[in-house]
C-alpha cells in the first residue's frame, strides 16, 4: 500500500532534559542593535501610505476633481464672458469649486491613514514594532501632511495658471498669488491632518469620514434653514465661519463682509487641528490598542 | 525585580487586567525563562491574548506589572530585534503586499531589506510576497505573521495560538521552528488550547483559568503528576470482589456505571486474586488518563464556555450563565 502518510508527529519520546537549568544561554542576534527614532518612523509611514491602493485612489480622484473641474470652469468662463466683464475679478477664484469638491477625498485619505489601521488590527503591529505610540501619530502626521500639500499644491498651481492664461481678467497681485496656491494648499493639508487625528480619535474609518463630511457640510447647510430673525447672528457666523466660506477667503471673494478675512481661515484651522491633535495624542497613550 | 544579568526573560508580577466587572486577568506572577518553549496554556476566554497583549504594552495592566529584562515594553529601545511576536492572525491592511507589510515593519526599527526576504524565504512565502495580503488563506495569513515576528532576529519570540488554521506539515513546520529556536537559547513564549499540542513542543507549562494561575511547572514533572494509571473492574460479584479486594488492603473506588477503579497498575494482582477467590470478572482493564484529562481536570473548575452546563447543580448554573453573559459583553464591546 502507498497511501501517503501524514507527516504527523513521530515524536514519541519528547526531549524533555532539553530543558536548561540554572545556567541560561542567552541568545545573541547578528543583526545590529538600532535605537529607533522618529527618521525610522517616517521611513515606516512612508512605505505604508504609499502602499495601499486607496491612497492612489483618493489622490488621483482628488486631482482628477481639482484640475478638471478647474479647467472646465475656467474654459465655460472663458466662452461664455462677454468683454470687460471679468476685467475686475481675480482670476485665482475659480479654482475654488475644484477644491471644494476636492477637499472631500483629503478628508477621506486623513481618515484613512489613521482609522484603517484600527479596521484592520495593523494598529497593533504598528505599536508592537514602536510602541512609542505618539511617534507614530506625529510620523503619520508628517507623511501625511506633506504628501496633501505637495498634491494640493501642484494642482492648485496647474489651475491657478490656467486660469490666468486663458481668462482676460485683472492680473493677481503677489498676495493673491500667495494666498490662491500656498495658503489654500496649506489649508487643504491641514484640513487634511485634522481628519487624520478625527481618524485617530474615533478608531472606525465610517464613522471618522461621517464626522468630517458633517463639519464640511452641516454648518452651511444649517445656517440655510435659520429662518428666525433671533437667529440671525448665529446663522451669520455659521456661514462665515464654514469650511466652504473660509475656503474662498483665500481668493478674497467671502461670502460676507465680515467673519474671517486674509489668512485667518488658517490660523484657525490650525489651533482646531492643533487642539484636536493633543486630545488625540493624550488618548493614544491612555487607550488600549 | 530582575536580578539576571542574561537577556530573555519575560516577568510577571501580579499582572491584573479588569475590563469593567469582568476580570480577565487575575494577578499574575510568573517567569519565562530563555532557553525552553514555554507553553502558555488555558481554555478559551482563560485570558491569555490579554496576557500576551499586556506584554507587549498594548494593554495597559489595571494592576501588577511586567518586565523583559527587567523594561517595561515601551522603554524598550529596538522593540523588533529584543522580542518578536505573532499576535493574532491577520494584524495587518489586506491591500498591502507581504513583502511591503514587511518592509514598513523592518524600516520602523532600522532593519535591513535583505532581512525581509530572508523571513520570507524562511516562512516559504517568497512566491506570494507581492501579492496582495487579503488574497492570503489562514495558514499563509499565520505564515506571514510568523514571519513578522522572526524579523528582528530577536531574544524572545511570543506566538499566540500558532498552529490556528495551519494544515499537518504547517504544524509540524512550526514545532520545529519553536524547538530550533529554543535551542538557539531564545525564549519561546507559546500560547494554546490544546494540551496535546504543548505536550509535543512545551519544555515547561503555565497554565491559566479564569485569569488565574493554575500550574506553573515543567512539563516532565505535570505529564509525571498527571497521567494516572488505574485498573478499571466491572463484576456480577461485587460484594465479593470488595471484601477480598479489602482484605488485600486494596482501595476501590466507585466510578459510575457499575465499575471499580483501582489506583495502580494492579491489573495482574488483581485477576490472581479474583481467580483464587472464585471472583467472575467481566472487566479487567489498565487504564491512563491522558494529559487531556488531567488539563480538563486542571481547569475544569474555571471553563467559562461549557458545553453542556445541565449537569450542573442549579446554583452553579446560574453563576455560569452569568459568567457567559460577562463573557459576551466584554466580547462585544
Amino acid at each position: 500500500m502507498s497511501t501517503p502518510q501524514p507527516p504527523m508527529p513521530q515524536t514519541a519520546a519528547p526531549n524533555w532534559q532539553a530543558a536548561p537549568g540554572s545556567s541560561y544561554p542567552s541568545y545573541t542576534s547578528p543583526i545590529p542593535v538600532v535605537r529607533t527614532h522618529l527618521g525610522h518612523a517616517l521611513a515606516s509611514e512612508w512605505t505604508k501610505i504609499r502602499s495601499v491602493r486607496s491612497t492612489m485612489w483618493t489622490l488621483g480622484v482628488f486631482v482628477l476633481l481639482v484640475v478638471g473641474i478647474g479647467l472646465s470652469v475656467a474654459a465655460l468662463i472663458a466662452g461664455n464672458a462677454s468683454e470687460g466683464s471679468l476685467s475686475k475679478e481675480n482670476p485665482l477664484s475659480f479654482g475654488f469649486f475644484g477644491l471644494l469638491l476636492g477637499s472631500m477625498c483629503i478628508i477621506t485619505l486623513g481618515v484613512l491613514t489613521t482609522a484603517s489601521e484600527y479596521g484592520t488590527g495593523m494598529i497593533r503591529t504598528t505599536v508592537t514594532a514602536c510602541p512609542s505610540r505618539g511617534r507614530v501619530l506625529v510620523a503619520k502626521s508628517i507623511v501625511f501632511f506633506a504628501v496633501a500639500f505637495v498634491v494640493t499644491l501642484g494642482s492648485a498651481l496647474l489651475v491657478a495658471l490656467a486660469d490666468v492664461s486663458m481668462l482676460d481678467a485683472r492680473e493677481p497681485s503677489g498676495q493673491e498669488w500667495l494666498k490662491g496656491t500656498l495658503g489654500i494648499s496649506l489649508y487643504m493639508a491641514l484640513l487634511g491632518l485634522l481628519s487624520l487625528v478625527v481618524g485617530s480619535i474615533i478608531r472606525h474609518s465610517a464613522g471618522a469620514i461621517t464626522i468630517m463630511i458633517g463639519v464640511l457640510l452641516a454648518p452651511l447647510v444649517i445656517a440655510l434653514f435659520m429662518f428666525s430673525e433671533s437667529l440671525q447672528d448665529l446663522q451669520q457666523a455659521l456661514f462665515e465661519y464654514s469650511i466652504p466660506n473660509q475656503l474662498s477667503v483665500f481668493y478674497s471673494q467671502s461670502l460676507s463682509n465680515s467673519g474671517p478675512s486674509g489668512w485667518d481661515p488658517l490660523w484657525i484651522m490650525l489651533g482646531v487641528t492643533a487642539a484636536a491633535f493633543a486630545g488625540a495624542y493624550a488618548l493614544l497613550e491612555k487607550r488600549d490598542v | 525585580m530582575s536580578r539576571f544579568s542574561v537577556g530573555g526573560m519575560i516577568e510577571l508580577e501580579g499582572l491584573t487586567k479588569r475590563y469593567g466587572e469582568k476580570v480577565a486577568v487575575n494577578n499574575l506572577t510568573f517567569t519565562v525563562r530563555p532557553g525552553i518553549v514555554t507553553g502558555f496554556l488555558g481554555p478559551n476566554g482563560a485570558g491569555k491574548s490579554t496576557t500576551m497583549r499586556m506584554i507587549l504594552g498594548l494593554d495597559h495592566p489595571t494592576a501588577g506589572q511586567v518586565r523583559i529584562d527587567g523594561k517595561r515594553y515601551d522603554q524598550l529601545k529596538d522593540p523588533l530585534t529584543y522580542i518578536g511576536a505573532l499576535l493574532e492572525a491577520k494584524a495587518w491592511h489586506g491591500g498591502r503586499s507581504a513583502f511591503n507589510h514587511l518592509l514598513c515593519l523592518a524600516q520602523s526599527n532600522g532593519i535591513a531589506t535583505r532581512r525581509v526576504r530572508e523571513v520570507l524565504e524562511t516562512v516559504g512565502l517568497t512566491a506570494v510576497a507581492k501579492k496582495k495580503t487579503k488574497g492570503f488563506s489562514m495558514g499563509m495569513g499565520q505564515r506571514l505573521g510568523i514571519a513578522g515576528a522572526l524579523l528582528g532576529d530577536p531574544r524572545i519570540l511570543m506566538f499566540d495560538e500558532p498552529v490556528n488554521g495551519l494544515d499537518p506539515e504547517g504544524i509540524h513546520w512550526i514545532r520545529n521552528l519553536m524547538k530550533s529556536l529554543a535551542a538557539q537559547g531564545r525564549t519561546v513564549f507559546v500560547s494554546s488550547h490544546l494540551m496535546s499540542e504543548m505536550a509535543l513542543t512545551a519544555d515547561h507549562l503555565v497554565v491559566i483559568g479564569q485569569g488565574r494561575l493554575l500550574a506553573d511547572t515543567s512539563m516532565a514533572d505535570f505529564i509525571e503528576r498527571n497521567s494516572r494509571s488505574y485498573v478499571r473492574i466491572r463484576t456480577p460479584q461485587r460484594e465479593l470482589l470488595l471484601d477480598v479486594l479489602h482484605t488485600t488492603g486494596i482501595t476501590a473506588v466507585e466510578a459510575g456505571d457499575e465499575a471499580l477503579e483501582v489506583d495502580g497498575s494492579k491489573a495482574e494482582q488483581i485477576g490472581e486474586l479474583a481467580a483464587r477467590h472464585g471472583v467472575v470478572l467481566h472487566e479487567l482493564s489498565p487504564q491512563q488518563a491522558s494529559l487531556e484529562e488531567a488539563f480538563m481536570q486542571l481547569t475544569a473548575e474555571s471553563v467559562e464556555y461549557h458545553a453542556h452546563a445541565d449537569a450542573l447543580p442549579s446554583e452553579q448554573q446560574e453563576l455560569r450563565r452569568q459568567q457567559q453573559q460577562w463573557g459576551s459583553e466584554w466580547r462585544r464591546s
